[in-house]
């Protein structure tokens, strides 16, 4: 039993290593790893448009492979990550982007949500202060000797009728 | 009144939503609205696909309305909409110019002669970059610019006579109209 864990253990351990290689994607070179993380950070916050479900870091499209190496070449020219996004967003829209820049098109998503809670919150408080503000009613003699006698009925085993 | 209001706010938001969901349904998340719109149309310089030794750049589209399609003989909604571009090359209503895009020039010339060829001319974008700068993310496309060379619209996706009717000529119309 051990050996055919054991066994299968090392098959995924080998099966695994090549797959992660072509998980990289193309073969960037970078000076540094901190370098190649910072790439790969930059890539899996964009979107690709193709497969619109995916980063462009995950994506197999045509145009996600140009476009990593677009944006490849610009980190290697030293640009800035807000100049990259820049040249995306010129091109293809804010859809690129993952989280969407806060403008006057994009209050209702930004804020919302935080507007139904408040709203929520001032209709809670508004029932609350009612409940609170109801006056306290009387019961009537009448509604006494009944309760009484419901109680009563309780006491002597009989129960409520129903 | 406010015994219906608390039943009529409710309902309006409700309607309200729902509304909203519902056109949701009809939108085609495929289609991206570009940023391009509005604005002049990106330069490039490409050679042209009949001939490498010439040039075509955006100035060649300047100056009157022009059409840009960009279209690849690997993408198959451009083989289907390819009869309904030559039948809006023949109404002669327009400068139709191609951005061939990506592609393989003797497989794009071969295409052109079988098919029948709707361009004026075409550009030869043969690693996308200019494609990219269009903002191009799957072909094919149309791109229609007034006589400054301003983009105006896009239309994304094969054109079909329904699309050139509702969309592109009305647009066109217009744009000849104006200076």
């Amino acid at each position: 039993m051990y050996r055919i864990i054991a066994a299968l253990a090392l098959g995924l351990l080998l099966c695994s290593g090549p797959l992660q290689a072509t998980a990289t994607l193309e073969s960037f070179k970078f000076a540094s790893t901190e370098q190649e993380l910072h790439f790969k950070d930059l890539i899996s916050e964009l979107r690709c448009l193709v497969c619109q479900n995916q980063s462009l870091a995950d994506s197999d499209a045509e145009l996600a492979h140009d476009l990593r190496a677009e944006v490849y070449d610009m980190l290697q020219a030293g640009k800035s990550d807000e100049q990259i996004i820049e040249f995306l967003v010129a091109r293809y829209g804010d859809f690129v982007l993952y989280s969407p820049p806060v403008k006057p098109s994009t209050w209702l998503i930004w804020f919302g949500p935080f507007v139904l809670l408040l709203f929520a919150a001032m209709l809670l408080l508004r029932s609350l202060r009612r409940q609170q503000q109801a006056p306290q009613q009387e019961i009537s003699d009448a509604e006494r000797e009944r309760l009484e006698q419901a109680l009563h009925n309780n006491e002597s085993g009989e129960g409520p009728r129903s | 009144m406010t015994r219906y209001l608390r039943y009529l706010v409710p309902l309006v938001l409700f309607l309200l939503l729902a509304g909203l969901l519902y056109r949701g349904l009809s939108l085609d998340p495929k289609i991206v609205p570009s940023p391009l719109i509005g604005k002049p149309m990106p330069a490039f310089t490409l050679p042209r696909l009949d001939d490498a030794s010439a040039t075509i750049s955006d100035t060649d589209l300047k100056g009157k309305v022009s059409v840009l399609n960009i279209w690849a003989t690997w993408c198959t909604s451009c083989r289907a909409e390819h009869g309904t571009l030559l039948e809006f090359a023949r109404a002669n209503k327009v400068a139709i110019y191609g951005l061939n895009y990506k592609d393989n020039r003797a497989d794009a010339k071969r295409w052109l002669m079988q098919l029948g060829n709707p361009y004026i001319a075409n550009a030869f974008d043969a690693d996308g970059r200019a494609g990219m700068d269009w903002g191009v993310y799957g072909a094919p496309e149309t791109f229609v610019m007034d006589k400054q060379g301003i983009i105006r619209h896009k239309h994304i996706g094969p054109l079909t006579r329904q699309v050139l009717a509702t969309e592109i000529l009305p647009l066109i119309a217009k744009l000849e109209a104006t200076e």
